[in-house]
């Protein structure tokens, strides 16, 4: 870990790095300003995650923002700003983001501080009202939306049709995950990793395990990481048919929407089948997984074949519903260049050409034993090529359960778990959740008890470019470029 | 027009519950509980879960604060068990413990019996409005998962509402963040007399792992009057199913009766 000096110094190495052709991969802060807040960057190189920390003096709360030099570090700085009251100076707009507030409020979250306050309610009246522009009005969507969704406002700045300015505010269901962590047992402390993003519950799972087994010096047994590949890619598919729902529904194709609602079940019921679980909780532990499947892996592999041929005759036809690709094409435009900048994650950056999948460039568990999938594609960058890629995904995650069952099989009796003993220090941890890279920095004390876990969440990352997004997009089109991020609030404001 | 064959060439995918059991309803890991006969020393059991559903003398399990992580029954088989099955959901908080806390059964009668008054109009149809109160989002998913040819509860005369206007049925979810107390309180304010509270997931009966927090109030209890509770972490969706059919009246005598 390098140690950076100061804000500035911080904001310096940095924006080197980055010049330099790393990806710029969050910001995150721990302590209280009383005793100095300390600001991480998150690096992640052709193979790893770095950590640059700034210390901030003790009483400070102001230092130079970086959204300036580094525009994805824009929402990191208002989210800083909510949970530390730190202020990065010249931010071009410091609003309020997952916990708005006073300016003098105290005492606030400060998650890896010693104590955590009683109670903080967020205050709406800390949001800037503020509309540009001749005939402009806002629509505020939210956070009750018609359906069953998880509660998210977006302000919809619009004339009528266009939507020149969106605002997402997503800060009402903020659950305080993050200063929960602490005085946890790592062991506890996955149960939590579990529910941070419940429908990436697997992935999250292994970004927090991944962390814990770094800072123990400890492999997984190679049974075990296959076990983690077959319930990660199954997560994925859950997801991915999820978003093909959502995408369906909100053309108004009502079988198509029966289609995969029922495909969808049949694969949170194959997960339950293997684990107990249809989130695939419980199966990852720190140091390896708590069982193997509970299904002999001939008959999972019947049962996962049966699906993927449902879900492909279904997948074409969709694709060659013209009143669905219609909705889809040119829709929810992000550039290559944008998505590059803004470094997009999973689905979202592969389908604008920013390939960077955790799977393969930073491989873990079983996944360096198993065929990679070529995963470089062109050709839009719209809602249509996000579902493209998803539907790729989904074919490559059948072929990578089939690997990894088929190895499995040859495993036979081996132990599914080391023993771990896990010393003081930090260490960082990721997966590819279907949203995108999951990050964890999990720092431990002496007593082998969390004192600081900070999870990064596709969600968080891929929201912030979600708004710049919907140039030359209308109203109607707003359901299809949501459905098409795929992302979770609940993972977005922890 | 192809949608439509594809649709038809599947058959009928719905289960028929609850006319008949369902094989996957009954078979479903919904609850951690003791077992029957446990040994007598139970000194410190009470560690082993992560959020205090463990009691002892004689030992207990509050499924309301259960997560169903399965720590306890991996560590000690001798003592808990799960229990499968879907009709979990209760009227009292209370009634979440296994085995059960003393019960005043004349109590219990009246909040049955003042439930059926209020919600006689609902047994042919409801109308349920969601309201997610800070969820990890796997909630959402399995009561998404009841609008799908597998379950189909249209065909029970349930349906989703987008206004709270027109619902008979608040179905909270989350561990009650702070900034959904006033949504939900406008939501319940919006919603027409009679209607029912429930209560979906465990974080919503007790916070779960997220409580206490500064951000959240240890469930919805503390956002609205809840009528009915549904554990599980999430609650399957047959576990949601039995709740709403709890609120219209329109459980099997054996299985209603119980609550």
């Amino acid at each position: 870990m390098n140690g950076v000096d100061g804000a500035a110094a911080l904001l310096e190495a940095m924006t080197e790095r980055l010049a330099s052709g790393d990806r710029f991969a969050g910001l995150f802060g721990s302590g209280a300003p009383t005793k100095g807040v300390t600001i991480t960057g998150m690096l992640a190189t052709s193979e790893d995650v770095e950590l640059l920390d700034a210390e901030l003096a003790p009483g400070a709360v102001r230092y130079p923002t970086m959204s300036r030099e580094i525009k994805p570090a824009f929402w990191y700085e208002r989210a800083l700003h909510d949970l530390f009251g730190v202020v990065a100076e010249n931010h071009p707009r410091l609003d309020p983001l997952i916990l708005p507030h006073d300016e003098q409020y105290d005492p606030l979250p400060c998650p890896g501080a010693s104590s955590s306050p009683d109670r903080v309610v967020p205050d709406e009246r800390a949001i800037p009202q503020r509309v540009l522009g001749t005939g402009v009005f806002t629509i505020p969507h939210g956070p009750v939306r018609s359906g069953v969704f998880e509660s998210v406002e977006y302000v919809i700045e619009t004339p009528g049709e266009d939507i020149p300015h969106l605002n997402v505010r997503p800060y009402a269901k903020h659950r305080g995950v993050q200063n929960r962590f602490q005085d946890l047992s790592v062991h506890h402390g996955m149960l939590l990793a579990e529910r941070v993003e419940g429908v990436a519950s697997v992935a999250h799972a292994l970004a927090y395990a991944h962390a814990v087994e770094r800072l123990a010096g400890v492999t997984v047994p190679p049974a075990a990481a296959l076990v983690r590949v077959v319930h990660a890619e199954l997560e994925r598919i859950a997801n991915h048919l999820d978003v093909a729902m959502k995408l369906a529904d909100a053309a108004g194709l009502a079988v198509a929407v029966a289609r995969f609602g029922l495909h969808k079940e049949r694969c949170l019921r194959l997960i339950g089948a293997m684990c107990g679980s249809r989130f695939g909780r419980g199966v990852v532990l720190p140091g390896g997984v708590t069982a193997v499947p509970r299904m002999p892996p001939a008959h999972l592999r019947a049962r996962l074949d049966a699906l993927a041929e449902g879900i492909r005759g279904d997948a074409d036809a969709l694709m060659d519903t013209p009143s669905f690709l219609d909705r889809l094409r040119g829709t929810g435009s992000l550039s290559h260049e944008q998505a590059r900048v803004h470094g997009a994650l999973g689905p979202v950056g592969r389908a604008s050409g920013v390939y960077d999948d955790a799977r393969w460039v930073r491989p873990y568990d079983a996944y360096p034993r198993l065929e990679p999938v070529v995963g470089d594609r062109r050709g839009g960058d719209d809602a249509m090529a996000r579902l493209q890629v998803r539907w790729e995904e989904v074919n490559d995650s059948v072929a990578l359960i089939r690997q990894a069952t088929e190895l499995l099989e040859l495993a036979g009796g081996d132990s599914l778990r080391v023993p771990l003993r896990v010393p003081a220090g930090r260490a960082v941890g990721w997966a590819e959740a279907p949203q995108g890279e999951v990050l964890y920095v999990v720092a431990v004390n002496d007593d082998g008890r969390i004192e600081r876990c900070a999870p990064r969440s596709a969600s968080f990352h891929n929201l912030a470019v979600f708004a710049s997004t919907f140039r030359g997009d209308v109203l109607t089109d707003f359901p299809f470029i949501e459905a098409s991020f795929g992302l979770s609030i609940a993972g977005a404001v922890l | 027009m192809p949608w439509v064959f594809r649709g038809l060439r599947e058959g009928i995918v719905t289960t028929r519950y609850p006319r008949r059991p369902d094989h996957y309803a009954n078979s479903f890991p919904a609850r951690v509980v003791p077992r029957e006969d446990p040994p007598s020393e139970d000194g410190d059991l009470g560690r082993l879960c992560p959020t205090g559903a463990i009691s002892t003398g004689p030992v207990r399990v509050d499924a309301g604060r259960c997560v169903l992580c399965g720590l306890c029954v991996r560590e000690r088989p001798d003592v808990f068990e799960w229990r499968p099955g879907s009709e979990t959901a209760t009227l009292r908080r209370s009634g979440l413990s296994v085995p059960p806390l003393e019960e005043d059964d004349d109590q219990l009668d009246r909040v049955r019996t003042a439930l059926a008054e209020r919600t006689r109009a609902f047994r042919r149809s409801i109308h349920v409005r969601h309201v997610d109160a800070g969820s990890d989002g796997t909630e959402e998913w399995e009561i998404l998962a009841l609008l799908n040819p597998v379950y189909d509860v249209h065909r029970l005369g349930i349906f989703f509402t987008p206004s709270p206007r027109h619902a008979d049925v608040l179905l909270l979810t989350g561990a009650g963040a702070h900034g959904m107390a006033e949504p939900v309180r406008r939501s319940l304010e919006a919603t027409p007399r009679p209607a029912v509270v429930i209560a979906a997931g465990v974080d919503a009966i007790s916070g779960g792992l997220l409580a206490p927090s500064y951000a959240v109030s240890a469930g919805v209890g503390e956002l609205a009057d809840v009528d009915i509770w549904v554990p599980g972490a999430p609650p399957s969706p047959f576990s949601l199913l039995f709740a709403l059919l709890l609120a219209m009246g329109r459980l099997p005598e054996e299985s209603g009766r119980a609550r």
